[in-house]
C-alpha cells in the first residue's frame, strides 16, 4: 500500500509538470492554430525568458526589490523579453516561409533555434543561472512528515490562471473571433477586414510571452541552462501529439496526461520515463492518429 | 559516353570520386595534410547519413528529425559488441549495425510513417529521444554520458590495429574502407532510387493522392523507404562508431539530427549528390567555424536562415541550375496539389 502522503506529493507533482507543459504546449498549439507552423525555436523562446528572469533577480532583484516583487516583476522581464524576441522572428524570418512547404518551415525554425542557444551562451554564459531565493523564501507546507515547497502551488496555479485566460480570450473576446476566423480560412478573414499579418505576430507574441513567463518561473525553483528548452520541448510535442495539434482542450489534457506518467514512472522505474511516455504515445497515436482531439 | 552526358547521368559524383580516391596521394605530396584526410573521412561518412536521409526527404517528401537515432544504433552497436564481445573484425560490426537499425528503423517507421509533414517530423523526433534517453540513462549498458570507446578494428580480416598506429590506420586503410563501403552503399542507393520503387517514391511525394489512386500502397512504399534511410544511416554510424573512437550520447540527440538535415540541404536535397557535397561542406564550416568562434551553432544556424530564405537549392542543386542541367532527379516545384483539393479526399479515406 502507497503512503498517503507519497500519494498526495505525487498529485501536486504530476499537476507541476503537467502546469509547465501546458504551458508550453498551448503557445505552440495556439501559434500551429494560426500559423500552420511548429515552432521548434519555442523551447528556447521558453528558456529566454528563464535566463532574463534569473538574471534580472541576480543583479537587481534579490536586495533591491521588496520580496513580493520577485514574484511579480522577474517573471514578466521574462515573458516580455520572449514576446519582444518572437515580434522580431516572426515578421523578418517565419513570414517568408508562410507559403513554402512545411519542411522549409520547420528547417527555419530550427535554424533560428541554433542561433538563440548561442545568443543565450553570448549573454548569460555557459554556466547555469540560478537565482532560488525566492523559492525557498515561500517555505514548505507539511504532508505526513514530507515538506512540499509551496512555490510549487504558483507553478500550477498560473497553468491553470493561463488556461482559463486563453479560454477566456479565444472564445470570449473580438481578438478571438478573428483569431478563430483566420485559423479556420485565412483568406476570407482577410477579406472580412482582419490584419492577418498584425493578428499572426501577435499570436506568435503570445505564445512566446506565455512561454518566457513558465520558464521564468521554473528557472527560479530549478536553474536556467542551455539545455533547459531543448529537452522540454521534445515533451511539449510529446503532449501536442498526443492532445492534437492545434487543440487547447489538447494540450490541457495532453499535458495532465504527459505529467501524471512522468511521475507515475518516477516513482516506479525512472529509467524507462521517456520510453514508457513514448509508447503510450504510439499506443494514443496508433488509436487516434489525429490525436486525442484533433480535427479532421 | 560523353562527359557531359556521365555528367548528366551520375552528376559530380565521378569527379568526386576521383578527387576521394586520390586525396592520400595529395596527402603524400604534401597538398593535404592528415588532418584534411580526417575531415574528409567524415565527410564521407557524414554524406552517406545524408544520402539515406535523402531518401526520405529528396525523394519521399518526408522530412525527418529522427535520424540521430539510426545513426547512433549503428555506432553503439559497434561500440556495445566490441565493448561486451570483443569482436574486432569491422565486417562482422558493419552487418551487425545495419541488421540493428533496420530492426529499430522497422519500427520506429511503422509508427513514423502513418503520418506525413509536420506530423512525421515530429513523431521522428520524439522517437529519437527514446534513443537517446536509452543511451543516457542506462549507463551500466551503454556507458551514460561518459560513453563507450571504440578502437581501430581488423579491416576484411587482416589486423591493422596491431601493425599500425590510429593517426596512421585512420589517414591510410580505413579511409579506402570507408571511401569503398561509401561508395557501394552509394551504389545500391542510387539503384533503389532508380528502380520501379524510387521511381513510385517520387509519385507518393509529389502527389500522395494520385499515387494512391493508380494503385501505390502509399504507407507501406514509405515504410519501406524509411528502413533503407534508417539502415543506411545506421552503416554511417557504425563506420562513425570506428573513426570517432568514441561513441557518445550526444549523436542520438534530436540537435544531432538537425545536423543530418543541414548538411543535405546545404548540399541541395533536389539532386542526388547534394547530401556527400553538403557533408563535406558542413564538416570543413564547423571545423573551421569552430575554430575561429565559440558561437559555432550561431554561424550553423544562419546559414541554414539564408539557405531557407534565398538559398534553398543548396549548392549543388543551384550548381546544376546554373549549367541547366538536373541530373538524377528531375527538379520540381512545390506539390501542385492544393490543401482544399486535399481535405475532403482525405476526409473521405478515414472515414472508410
Amino acid at each position: 500500500m502507497i503512503d498517503p502522503s507519497i500519494f498526495l506529493i505525487s498529485l501536486f507533482n504530476g499537476l507541476l509538470y503537467a502546469s509547465v507543459l501546458f504551458l508550453l504546449s498551448s503557445g505552440l498549439n495556439l501559434i500551429y492554430g494560426v500559423m500552420r507552423i511548429i515552432n521548434i525555436a519555442h523551447g528556447n523562446i521558453f528558456a529566454f525568458g528563464a535566463y532574463a528572469c534569473v538574471w534580472l533577480l541576480i543583479f537587481y532583484g534579490i536586495g533591491t526589490l521588496p520580496a513580493p516583487a520577485w514574484y511579480i516583476l522577474p517573471p514578466l522581464l521574462g515573458g516580455v523579453v520572449a514576446a519582444a524576441i518572437a515580434m522580431v522572428i516572426e515578421p523578418t524570418l517565419l513570414r517568408p516561409v508562410y507559403k513554402r512547404p512545411e519542411e522549409f518551415q520547420l528547417i527555419m525554425t530550427f535554424g533560428v533555434l541554433l542561433v538563440l542557444v548561442d545568443l543565450m551562451l553570448m549573454l548569460f554564459g555557459p554556466l547555469p543561472l540560478a537565482a532560488r531565493e525566492p523559492y525557498f523564501a515561500m517555505g514548505v507546507v507539511d504532508f505526513g512528515g514530507i515538506n512540499y515547497p509551496v512555490y510549487n502551488f504558483l507553478i500550477i496555479s498560473l497553468g491553470i490562471a493561463v488556461a482559463v485566460f486563453l479560454w477566456f480570450l479565444i472564445y470570449r473576446t473580438r481578438f478571438g473571433i478573428m483569431l478563430r476566423a483566420t485559423s479556420l480560412d485565412q483568406t476570407m478573414a482577410q477579406a472580412m477586414g482582419v490584419n492577418v499579418r498584425r493578428l499572426m505576430t501577435t499570436t506568435f507574441a503570445i505564445g512566446a510571452f506565455i512561454a518566457g513567463i513558465a520558464g521564468a518561473y521554473l528557472a527560479i525553483k530549478d536553474t536556467a541552462t542551455l539545455t533547459l528548452g531543448i529537452n522540454t520541448l521534445v515533451l511539449a510535442f510529446i503532449v501536442m501529439v498526443i492532445g492534437g495539434l492545434g487543440s487547447m482542450k489538447g494540450a490541457f489534457v495532453g499535458a495532465l496526461i504527459v505529467g501524471y506518467l512522468r511521475v507515475a514512472v518516477t516513482l516506479l522505474y525512472p529509467e524507462a520515463e521517456l520510453m514508457l511516455l513514448w509508447l503510450v504515445t504510439a499506443g494514443i497515436l496508433l488509436a487516434r492518429p489525429q490525436g486525442l482531439f484533433g480535427g479532421r | 559516353m560523353k562527359p557531359s552526358e556521365i555528367f548528366r547521368h551520375f552528376g559530380a559524383f565521378p569527379l568526386l570520386a576521383v578527387f576521394l580516391a586520390i586525396a592520400p596521394a595529395l596527402m603524400q605530396i604534401g597538398v593535404l595534410t592528415e588532418f584534411h584526410i580526417n575531415l574528409l573521412t567524415y565527410g564521407i561518412v557524414f554524406g552517406l547519413a545524408g544520402l539515406a536521409f535523402n531518401i526520405l526527404l529528396g525523394y519521399g517528401g518526408l522530412l525527418s528529425f529522427g535520424h540521430a537515432a539510426y545513426f547512433a544504433v549503428g555506432a553503439y552497436t559497434v561500440a556495445m559488441l566490441y565493448r561486451y564481445l570483443k569482436i574486432e573484425n569491422l565486417e562482422i560490426l558493419l552487418v551487425a549495425a545495419i541488421l540493428t537499425s533496420m530492426v529499430v528503423s522497422t519500427f520506429f517507421g511503422l509508427v513514423a510513417t502513418r503520418f506525413t509533414r509536420i506530423f512525421f517530423a515530429i513523431i521522428s523526433l520524439a522517437l529519437t529521444q527514446v534513443v537517446w534517453a536509452t543511451t543516457l540513462k542506462m549507463y551500466w549498458i551503454t556507458g551514460g554520458s561518459d560513453g563507450i570507446r571504440v578502437p581501430h578494428m581488423a579491416l576484411l580480416g587482416i589486423e591493422f590495429q596491431k601493425t599500425m598506429n590510429r593517426p596512421e590506420y585512420l589517414a591510410s586503410v580505413f579511409y579506402y574502407y570507408v571511401l569503398g563501403v561509401f561508395v557501394l552503399a552509394t551504389l545500391v542507393i542510387w539503384l533503389i532510387i532508380h528502380s520501379p520503387f524510387g521511381r513510385a517514391l517520387q509519385a507518393t511525394r509529389d502527389n500522395e493522392v494520385r499515387a494512391e489512386f493508380i494503385g501505390i500502397p502509399v504507407r507501406r512504399y514509405r515504410w519501406i523507404a524509411f528502413i533503407i534511410s534508417g539502415t543506411f544511416t545506421g552503416l554511417a554510424g557504425a563506420l562513425f562508431a570506428v573513426l570517432n573512437g568514441h561513441v557518445t550520447p550526444e549523436i542520438s540527440d534530436w540537435i544531432f539530427s538537425g545536423n543530418i538535415v543541414f548538411l543535405t540541404l546545404l548540399g541541395g536535397f533536389r539532386v542526388f549528390d547534394g547530401p556527400l557535397i553538403g557533408a563535406i561542406a558542413f564538416i570543413f564550416i564547423r571545423q573551421y567555424a569552430m575554430g575561429y568562434t565559440i558561437y559555432w551553432e550561431l554561424v550553423l544556424g544562419a546559414v541554414l536562415i539564408a539557405l531557407v530564405l534565398i538559398f534553398s537549392k543548396g549548392i549543388m542543386g543551384t550548381l546544376y541550375h546554373y549549367l541547366g542541367l538536373t541530373p538524377g532527379m528531375p527538379s520540381l516545384k512545390t506539390p501542385a496539389i492544393t490543401i482544399k483539393a486535399n481535405i475532403p479526399i482525405q476526409a473521405l479515406k478515414e472515414r472508410g
